[in-house]
Order: C-alpha cells, then sequence, then structure tokens
C-alpha cells in the first residue's frame, strides 16, 4: 500500500457480507462510524500517522472502538440491570420476609452504597480480574470462571477445528455445482439444519449414539484429573452438535459470498476472455472472496461462543454457559453480571478480528473516506 | 400471481404453517384430553388410548403439544409484530430525519447489537420478574435491533427516490412520508425478513423455554415440554424430542416460505437470480 496514499478512496461498507442470512451480525465495529476513539491523541500528531502508516491507524483506531464499545457493554450490563424494576433483596427472601431481613441482606450484599460507586468498584474490580463473590455460594466468581472458561474454550476450539474447513469446502461445492443436483440437497439440508433447534439436534445426537448405541458417553462431565484422550472422548457429541448447529450457517454465507464475487462483473469479463475456471478462481476470485469468507467465519465463530451456552446445559457440560444459566435461574447477579461480560468481550473482539482480518486481505477497504 | 408459480417447497411449508395455526386456534376442540389433564402412568409409549404417549407428570403428549402450539406461537407471533412495528418505526424515522437522530438510533442500536442476543436476554431476565408480558417485551425489543438495521437500510435507498424528494417538496409531513411513501416500497422485502424474524422467535422462545427462563410451567409451550421430559432420555424414552420435532417442523416450514418468497423479490429486482 502507498504510503502516502490518497484521503479521498472509494467510499466502501466495511464488513456486511452475507446478503439475508439471520445470523446475528454487529454493525458496531464497521462501516463509517469511526469514533474518535484515540481522541486523546493530538489532531495534528494523528492525522499524520494516518497518513504515513494508514493500516497501523486502522488497527489501532478499531482496537480503541472495542475497548470503547466493550466499556459501554459493561456501563449497559451493571447499569442498566440496576435501573429495572425488580429488587433483589425481596426476590431473594421471598415475598413474605420481613422489612428487618431484607434491609439486613441488602446491607450484606453491599447494595446499600450508592450506583456510581459500586459500578467503579465493580469495572475496577473487573479490569484485574475479580469478580467479587457469587451471592449464593459465596466463593469468588473469578476462581469459578477460570475453570469453566477454559472448558468452554475447550469445546469451542474443537467444533471450529472442525466446522470452519468442512463449511468452506461444502460452501466451494455448492458453488461449483451452482443449480444442479448437488446444490439443492446442499441448500434443503442446510435450510432444515438451520430451523434445527441446538438441544433438539443434542438430544437427537444422545439417543441415538449414547442411548441406543452406546458408542458415546452422556452427560459430558470432564473433571481435572481426566487424560486429554478421556475429554476428548467425552465432548464428542457437545462438538457434534455445536457443528452441525453452525455448519448450516458458516455454509450458506460462504455459499453467499463466493457466489456474489463470481457473479461479478470482472469474473465474467475473464470468462468472455476464454480463461480457464482454475485460473479464473485461483486469479480473479479468490483474492477478493478471501475477505468475505474470513468474515463468514470470524462471525460463525463469535456465534459459536453464544451456541455453547444452550450446548453446555444440554450435556451438563461444565463451562461457562451452564453456569451463567444456573445463576440467572437463582438470581445470582454477580456471576451473571461477570459471565454477560466476558461472553460479550468474545463476542465484541471476534467481530472486530474479523473487521481487522478483512482489512488486511482488502486494501480498498484502507481508505474508508 | 399464479398459484401454479409456487413451488413445491413453499406448499409445503404452506401447509405446515397452517396445520400449527389450525392447532393453535382450535386446540380446546381438538386436543383429546386437557392440557393439565393427568391421564396416566408416566412416560407411556406411543400408540394406543395416547397417540404419542404421555409425559413425565403423566399428561398426554399430544394434547400438550396441541396446546403449546398455541401459547409457542401467540408468544413468538406478538414478539415479532412488536419488533417489527418498533424496529420499523425507529428505522424509517431515522433514515427520513437522518442528521442528529439517525446518529443517535443508529449508534445505540450498534451498541444494543454488541452483545449476543441470548446472553442479553438472560441477563435481563435474571433481573425481571417472570411474567408474559415481561418476556414478549424483552424478546420484541432485542429483536427489533435485528429489524432496525434492515429497515434502515431499505428506507435509506428508497429515501433517496425522486417520488419522496417530490413528496417532500409537495410539503408533507415526516408521518405522511414514512407511512405513505416509504412504507409501501419497502414492504416487499420486509415481509422476507418478517417471516425470518418469525422463524428466529420460534426458535429464541423454545431455547429461552428450555433453559427455564421462557413459559412458566404448568403452561404448555413447546421448549419447555422438551425441559419436562429431557430426563426421559437417558432411559431411551424419545418424549422430549416429540416437542423439539415440532419446533423444527415449524420453524422449517416457515423457512421455506420465506425462501420462496426472497427469491420472488430478488427476481422481481431484476437481479443475476443466484446468490
Amino acid at each position: 500500500m502507498a504510503a502516502l496514499g490518497p484521503e479521498s478512496g472509494p467510499a466502501l461498507t466495511t464488513g456486511t457480507v452475507a446478503g439475508g442470512e439471520s445470523l446475528p451480525q454487529t454493525g458496531t465495529l464497521s462501516g463509517t462510524a469511526a469514533l474518535p476513539a484515540a481522541g486523546k491523541v493530538t489532531g495534528t500528531f494523528w492525522r499524520r500517522f494516518t497518513l504515513r502508516r494508514p493500516l497501523a491507524a486502522l488497527i489501532i483506531q478499531r482496537l480503541g472502538l472495542s475497548v470503547g464499545l466493550l466499556f459501554a457493554v459493561s456501563l449497559m450490563i451493571f447499569g442498566g440491570v440496576e435501573a429495572l424494576p425488580g429488587d433483589f433483596a425481596t426476590t431473594y427472601l421471598g415475598q413474605s420476609a420481613t422489612p428487618q431481613a431484607v434491609e439486613n441482606i441488602r446491607k450484606d450484599l453491599g447494595l446499600d452504597r450508592p450506583l456510581t460507586e459500586r459500578y467503579v468498584t465493580w469495572l475496577s474490580g473487573a479490569v484485574k480480574g475479580d469478580f467479587g463473590k457469587s451471592w449464593a455460594s459465596k466463593n469468588s466468581v473469578s476462581e469459578q470462571i477460570g475453570k469453566r472458561l477454559g472448558n468452554s474454550l475447550f469445546l469451542a476450539f474443537f467444533a471450529a477445528i472442525v466446522s470452519v474447513p468442512l463449511a468452506v469446502a461444502l460452501g466451494m461445492l455448492a458453488v461449483q455445482y451452482r443449480n444442479r443436483l448437488p446444490d439443492k440437497i446442499i441448500n434443503v439440508v442446510s435450510l432444515a439444519a438451520i430451523s434445527l433447534p441446538e438441544f433438539f439436534v443434542g438430544y437427537l445426537l444422545i439417543l441415538f449414539f449414547a442411548v441406543q448405541l452406546g458408542v458415546a458417553t452422556f452427560p459430558a462431565t470432564v473433571y481435572d484429573s481426566m487424560g486429554f484422550g478421556e475429554r476428548l472422548s467425552a465432548i464428542a457429541l457437545p462438538v457434534a452438535t455445536l457443528v452441525l448447529v453452525v455448519l448450516a450457517h458458516m455454509m450458506r454465507m460462504t455459499r453467499a459470498a463466493i457466489l456474489n464475487v463470481m457473479s461479478s462483473a470482472y469474473v465474467e469479463t475473464a470468462e468472455l476472455k476464454g480463461l480457464g475456471a482454475f485460473r479464473i478462481i485461483a486469479k480473479h476470485a479468490a483474492p477478493n472472496a478471501v475477505a468475505p469468507v474470513i468474515n463468514v467465519i470470524a462471525l460463525n465463530l463469535a456465534y459459536l461462543v453464544v451456541g455453547v451456552v444452550v450446548v453446555e446445559v444440554v450435556f451438563v457440560y461444565p463451562g461457562m454457559g451452564q453456569y451463567m444459566v444456573d445463576a440467572v435461574t437463582v438470581r445470582d447477579m454477580p456471576v451473571v453480571q461477570a459471565c454477560g461480560l466476558i461472553f460479550a468481550a468474545f463476542y465484541i473482539f471476534l467481530n472486530m478480528a474479523a473487521d481487522i482480518l478483512a482489512i488486511l486481505a482488502n486494501p480498498r477497504l484502507r481508505h474508508p473516506r | 400471481m399464479r398459484l401454479s408459480s409456487i413451488p413445491i417447497s413453499a406448499w409445503v411449508g404452506i401447509a405446515g404453517i397452517t396445520l400449527a395455526l389450525f392447532c393453535a386456534i382450535f386446540a380446546p376442540w381438538i386436543a383429546p384430553f386437557g392440557e393439565r389433564d393427568v391421564v396416566g402412568d408416566i412416560w407411556l409409549p406411543m400408540g394406543g388410548d395416547f397417540l404419542l404417549g404421555t409425559d413425565n407428570l403423566g399428561r398426554d403428549l399430544l394434547s400438550r403439544l396441541i396446546f403449546g402450539a398455541r401459547t409457542t406461537i401467540f408468544v413468538a407471533l406478538a414478539a415479532t409484530v412488536i419488533s417489527f412495528s418498533l424496529g420499523m418505526l425507529l428505522s424509517f424515522t431515522a433514515a427520513v430525519t437522518g442528521g442528529f437522530i439517525d446518529q443517535l438510533f443508529s449508534r445505540f442500536n450498534d451498541l444494543m447489537m454488541a452483545i449476543p442476543t441470548l446472553i442479553f436476554a438472560l441477563v435481563v431476565l435474571a433481573v425481571l420478574p417472570q411474567q408474559l408480558w415481561i418476556l414478549i417485551l424483552v424478546m420484541a425489543v432485542l429483536d427489533s435491533t435485528r429489524v432496525f438495521r434492515i429497515g434502515r437500510a431499505v428506507a435509506l435507498d428508497v429515501a433517496v427516490m425522486e417520488f419522496v424528494e417530490a413528496a417532500r417538496l409537495r410539503g408533507e409531513g415526516t408521518r405522511w412520508i414514512i407511512f405513505r411513501e416509504i412504507l409501501p416500497n419497502t414492504l416487499s422485502p420486509l415481509l422476507a425478513e418478517f417471516g425470518l424474524r418469525f422463524a428466529f422467535s420460534i426458535l429464541f422462545l423454545s431455547t429461552l423455554s428450555f433453559l427455564g427462563l421462557g413459559i412458566q410451567p404448568p403452561a404448555a409451550d413447546w421448549g419447555g415440554m422438551v425441559k419436562d421430559n429431557k430426563d426421559g432420555i437417558i432411559f431411551g424414552i424419545s418424549a422430549a424430542l416429540v416437542p423439539g420435532g415440532a419446533i423444527a417442523g415449524l420453524a422449517i416450514c416457515v423457512n421455506l416460505v420465506v425462501d420462496w418468497l426472497m427469491k420472488r423479490t430478488s427476481s422481481l429486482k431484476g437481479g443475476r437470480g443466484d446468490a
């Protein structure tokens, strides 16, 4: 990229790839909405820096934006929750609690202090990795999360390793045989797979593989003393469930992204020039399809992080998702807030990674204005 | 539009939706047993008096399935309708007004979308009392962020058309422009989006109920029925899969219809038709 590139490149919208897909995407990190994230840098210095190092400047900007966003999210998770009606102490003790008992428990949980003070304490603790104590069990939240986060990531990691290559390969297969039988089969099957709730897939697999065939284990409990191989066999079914759930989405979006490139004018030109199919794909289509496909993958990984919640509950797997759901049912707010913040952080940073990778893969995105 | 131009897959979808709606509307008349009546032993197999067997408390599964259709479809539909009204109203206002209002709405929407829907719902439902209208409202507000996004994009396309400018020059107010100029011209893509969001609402509601945070027992609801019967799975009892299958079936039917609607819209616009 030219170091002193023109300031007025083509105005491109970044990010959005998947036309008409229903996957939750954050648009926050994309587009023209660049807040002055690194606002403390003086205007002139920052301006010179953007001109000299457009790429680095963009990445720093995205990073700053994500951190700002995360801060706003923390405010929302904490402040928003406090603003909602419903008194924890009363819910905690039940309707028949005496006012004195309610008062005691409020004091006990620190709820009598002003809102801003509690938020600052909570946030400064969260930055240092300390999320306080659980209301229900009085244990340290961070300790629990430390163990369970590893388990969840273990699960999500293996699901990603299996699903990403499979999705890209199937998507390319569908494009290759576009509007012919393989494409139609893949289309119908993936449409059906998108409509299946995670727990239905999970229980179907349990009934078939664990109960009837007896080849898999259920529930998928893991504990510290377990060997790596044992762990893998324990998570086989949850991983399979996650893969099935994410695969269809990812495959459809990959297909749409590649087709989008394949139906553009320059590919048609290459076809009309008489280039071979392989050359068109390798030289003309692939470089342009990389950015959207990477974007698709990152978005689906973000989706995976959330999909973990339900799958963990189905398989009684000791991860973050189960921890959070359990905490929600007993209204254990410190746990809920900590888990919510961590899930949101993963989601935001995966989206940011998608954005940055798209910029790296496509030089045209480096000059938004 | 001729009936013969509708593909078979869409007919399958329409038939499935009609069946579900029929069950939902006429539930008390077609269900063989009551919603909450214990009629037999627990987890009886399919066949005999009970077509689909009985559940974990000995209630007739088929009857609960039929009553569950009512709850599930009503809540999902209500949430989708509210989210669409909210999302479209705000997005059209943002697109037509522009400037500060647009920035404010869009940035706030971005912030809402930065938290995954399920996680957001979990955090919010941990605080709020468990009541049906609160559940519907939470689902609607969370879903409206997606509607806002699409609605704004579509409305921005239309808002720069000549006829909108003509209306403006004629001196029409914002409300006229939103409801008489932009809404009719964006209805077709938004209809497909409505179907998509409805299917998503069904899945989302079922997920919440399955996690024990949606519709509360003893009311029958498909996600909650899966939760009730999930312990039977280990003994090889498939009672939990019946409501799960119903959820999947309905969602597939809605998606089939949406697929056809989307193809139809894209061919109307004269696109190249693949993708």
